[in-house]
């Protein structure tokens, strides 16, 4: 039976002799000191950078530290959104202190049976290397400790705030072995003794449902057990995933396809460009006098951006196992939030939160997309129906066609601009696009407190529902924001409906609202006849990480030095999650294709911990950004997804990849994200580039030079 | 009754003649280390090396493996002795979330094997079909140059 999971591989749970002071420390009487990771290991290297933290404050070597992974568990909720989830860039931002309380304390305990058993002040011990010394030569391992320290009690101790010997140093990921010998454990790859696999036939509109079906044919193939109707569709249950599909492939259904039938991707456009005409929006920003001084301008630019819904694409598809009976409720799953996992089973099975069981396995990628349950619900709601444990797998054109994508939106802007003095005097900022808050909301509070009444729950969300559509703040966070010094700022959002399920996407809104905002200001330059980068320097006077990201990204890029011809660079820079992030990029355009050859970025994100890891997430976030800003989007046309597989929603390959150099700004602040920040800035400064190059203004995602205005 | 040698060890299993390698080698062998990603051979997750050749398991029936060799991830190296390519995966921290990575490095081995020390292009040809939606691709390039390095210096790819 599955046990916990320790990287990749299984382990036994039990172990009398173990000293766990906290809820993240492990230190049994020998063997290797266990850390648990109370985030989701995405990718972000979340479980490396908890190992150090605990090191730091521990004296141990991070590199001698085993990982295991939480299930749902109180104890490790989010300090910055008070419950467990990893999502937003927090996981630093939020463990950094809690974990090295917890690895100080755990010190000063052991610290303090040494001292009892060798009769010396606590005071007189030095911890390192996970050996507590005394001066008279007298040395006991932590593992030695461990029962003894499991008795004492100590008063919390001070943290270190300088001489690191663990953090701000680079090191190699704990998981990178089992990441390349297959032991590595995933969602996917979870075995439950007993357990069928179970894969769902769907509507192609997201609000259907089944009217009829007919499982006969499907009941008669070879292997598989089970055909039974369930929320989300038909699920055929078979002996291994192909025998389920070759199931699947003869149901044959009879579809209510319900209110989303109509929905369609040229028509939400003309409705955004309306919504547009129509109206100011809700106004979520107001500096000065932006209508007027636009409407008294003698030069002004105007400007639409665009863009589309995404979705995320985790190379793992959507999964889940569980297993339901009459009083109890297992359930292994790849999720960002176990609490909320176990919230949506209690919500299914009406059984109590404490008979719910969530085990934590590897993501293979999250991006946001895992934030959504719904691949939980359906193994809760599977093996209900068959009365045993059943892993539900969906396939790629189910993981494209059935997310939470990235919201589409609509950008208009326009620039009051003062030849004379060389400066934009108003800007004005219109985003169009709907609410991910709203449509999450129910989950959310069910996350937050799962079996809690069940009444005050449903009036917070249909509370929550009827206002936060218009002032969600995902819908237009970086918009609001936009950092240049410019006298009469005005930001207005409008909400609209588009009956399309959204959700959290890697950078959330500043993944569109930083295309418009860095891509006009650069048209303010040009319209001014100003050097993109040297514009901006002038405008975020007094903003020193912005400045100081800028300066260092366009040193490294040698941004006025000359390039090969039919090259030019481009140039971002925005903040997200409490991170700065510059980009350069240098791009060409061959044979109408746009090709990204190299791109330098900076970056600050507070005090480092494992500078390897955040160079990683910002090389990743390149490649994500870039994926978007060339390739990607989901569109609809009768309600269905038009979109199925990786030959038309396509991640950058190997032979598109751009040389990627990332550079940091050294800081001691508090660390802030870094799993987010990096994608903003490269739609744009892809798209400054080109325009650099050929004098073209894209202006919708992904870039096109067809589209070109 | 199909059969054809795993990892090694000769393996006779009667499943489907239709079956794919891939769902044969995770839900009937139980070996998980080789990933289903898209199905149709377009994201390179489940590659395997089929008589020593990186192949896509997701879309080779069990029938065309008869009498033949397959490696896996778990097949690939020793454990006490890994591969170059893993030894240089695991120096340069490539993998993130590390879905891709099995098929990712059965690809580089295959690469490997026969151009010792290959060039950006080779590797651009020989690694394209293999997406990664985490972008490690920059460390992969590098992994795979000091892979053949390592090799170089006494191991062997």
């Amino acid at each position: 039976m599955v046990g916990v999971w320790v990287l990749g591989r299984e382990s036994g749970a039990g172990n009398a002799e173990l000293f766990a002071p906290n809820a993240f420390i492990r230190i049994p009487k020998t063997g290797p000191i266990r850390v648990v990771v109370g985030r989701v290991e995405m990718g972000q290297g979340t479980a490396t950078s908890t190992a150090m933290l605990i090191a730091e404050e521990l004296e141990v070597d991070p590199s001698t530290l085993e990982v295991e992974l939480a299930g749902a568990d109180r104890a490790y909720s989010n300090s910055k959104l008070n419950f467990q989830l990893t999502g937003g860039s927090t996981s630093v931002a939020s463990d950094w202190e809690p974990l090295r309380h917890a690895g100080a304390s755990a010190r000063e305990m052991l610290k303090e049976a040494a001292a009892l058993r060798w009769n010396v002040p606590r005071g007189e011990l030095t911890a390192k290397h996970g050996v507590i010394t005394h001066a008279s030569g007298k040395s006991a391992t932590y593992g030695e400790l461990a029962s003894d320290a499991a008795k004492v009690t100590i008063r919390s101790p001070d943290l270190k705030t300088k001489d690191f010997t663990v953090i701000g140093k680079p090191m190699q990921r704990l998981d990178a072995v089992s990441k390349t010998n297959g032991s590595a454990n995933f969602g996917i790859d979870v075995q439950v003794p007993g357990a069928l696999v179970a894969v769902i036939v769907r509507c192609p509109v997201h609000t259907g449902t089944v009217k009829s079906f007919d499982g006969s044919a499907a009941l008669a193939l070879p292997g598989v057990k089970h055909v039974v109707s369930v929320p989300q569709g038909v699920a055929v249950v078979a002996e291994t995933y192909w025998h389920a599909r070759q199931g699947a492939n003869v149901v044959t259904v009879e579809w209510d396809e319900g209110s989303a039938a109509s929905v369609d991707s040229v028509e939400l456009r003309t409705a955004h460009r309306a919504l547009l005409t129509k109206a100011n929006g809700k106004r979520r920003r107001d500096d000065g006098k932006a209508d007027d001084t636009l409407k008294a301008a003698t030069k002004k630019l105007e400007a639409e951006y665009f863009a589309p819904f995404l979705a995320h694409a985790t190379l793992e598809p959507q999964n889940a196992t569980a297993h339901v009976t009459a009083d109890r409720c297992e359930i292994w799953a790849p999720t960002q939030s176990p609490a909320m996992a176990l919230a949506l089973a209690a919500r299914i099975t009406h059984l109590p939160p404490e008979k719910i069981v969530v085990h934590q396995t590897l993501l293979g990628g999250g991006f946001g997309r895992r934030l959504g349950q719904d691949y939980v619900g359906e193994a809760v709601e599977v093996s209900r129906a068959i009365g045993g444990p059943v892993k539900v797998v969906w396939s790629r054109e189910d993981d494209m066609r059935r997310s939470f994508y990235r919201p589409a939106a609509t950008h208009a802007l326009s620039a009051a601009l003062d030849e004379t003095r060389g400066v934009v005097t108003a800007w004005k900022h219109h985003v169009v696009s709907q609410s991910i808050f709203a449509q999450v909301l129910d989950s959310f509070v069910g996350g937050v407190s799962p079996g809690g009444p069940e009444k005050l729950k449903q009036k917070t969300v249909s509370l929550g529902q009827k206002y936060l559509p218009a002032v969600d703040p995902t819908s237009y966070e970086g918009a609001d924001s936009m950092a240049y010094g410019i006298e009469h700022v005005a930001v207005d959002f409008t909400f609209h409906d588009s009956n399309v399920p959204t959700g959290f996407w890697r950078s959330v809104g500043h993944s569109h609202t930083a295309f418009a905002t860095e891509s006009f200001i650069d048209e303010c330059a040009w319209g001014l006849g100003k050097d993109p980068a040297e514009f901006r320097r002038t405008l975020l006077a007094g903003k020193s990480r912005h400045l100081a990201c800028l300066e260092l990204a366009t040193k490294q890029a040698g941004w006025a030095s000359p390039l090969d011809a039919g090259r030019a660079r481009g140039v971002a820079v925005h903040e997200s999650f409490g991170s700065v992030v510059a980009c350069v990029v240098e791009a060409s355009v061959e044979a109408d294709a746009i090709r990204v050859h190299r791109v330098v970025m900076a970056s600050d994100c507070g005090r480092v911990i494992n500078p390897d890891g955040v160079r990683a997430q910002l090389e990743s976030a390149a490649i994500f950004g870039l994926s978007a800003a060339l390739k990607q989007r989901i569109t609809f046309e009768k309600g269905r997804v038009q979109q199925s597989n990786f030959h038309d929603f396509a991640p950058l390959r190997m032979s598109e990849s751009p040389r990627i150099e990332t550079h940091l700004v050294p800081s001691e602040a508090e660390p802030t994200g870094i799993g987010e920040p990096g994608v903003p800035v490269m739609a744009p400064a892809l798209a400054n580039a080109v325009y650099a190059l050929t004098k073209k203004r894209l202006r919708t995602l992904p870039l096109s030079l067809d589209e070109a205005t | 009754m199909i059969s054809f040698t795993l990892n090694g060890k000769k393996t006779e299993l009667d499943v489907p003649p239709q079956m794919p390698l891939l769902w044969v080698i995770r839900d009937v062998v139980k070996l998980t280390g080789t990933k289903f990603g898209c199905g149709m051979a377009l994201c390179g997750a489940c590659t395997v090396h089929l008589d020593g050749v990186a192949m896509r398991s997701c879309i080779t029936p069990i029938s065309a493996v008869e009498g033949k060799t397959v490696t896996t991830i778990e097949g690939l190296a020793p454990k006490e002795a890994p591969h170059p390519c893993q030894r240089a995966w695991s120096e340069l921290s490539v993998p993130q979330c590390g879905y891709c990575q099995s098929g990712q490095i059965m690809s580089a081995a295959a690469l490997l094997a026969t151009k010792p020390e290959p060039t950006d292009e080779d590797i651009d040809s020989a690694m394209s079909g293999n997406l990664c939606r985490c972008g490690t691709y920059p460390r992969i390039r590098a992994a795979i140059h000091q892979a053949a390095a390592l090799s170089k210096k006494g191991g062997t790819p």
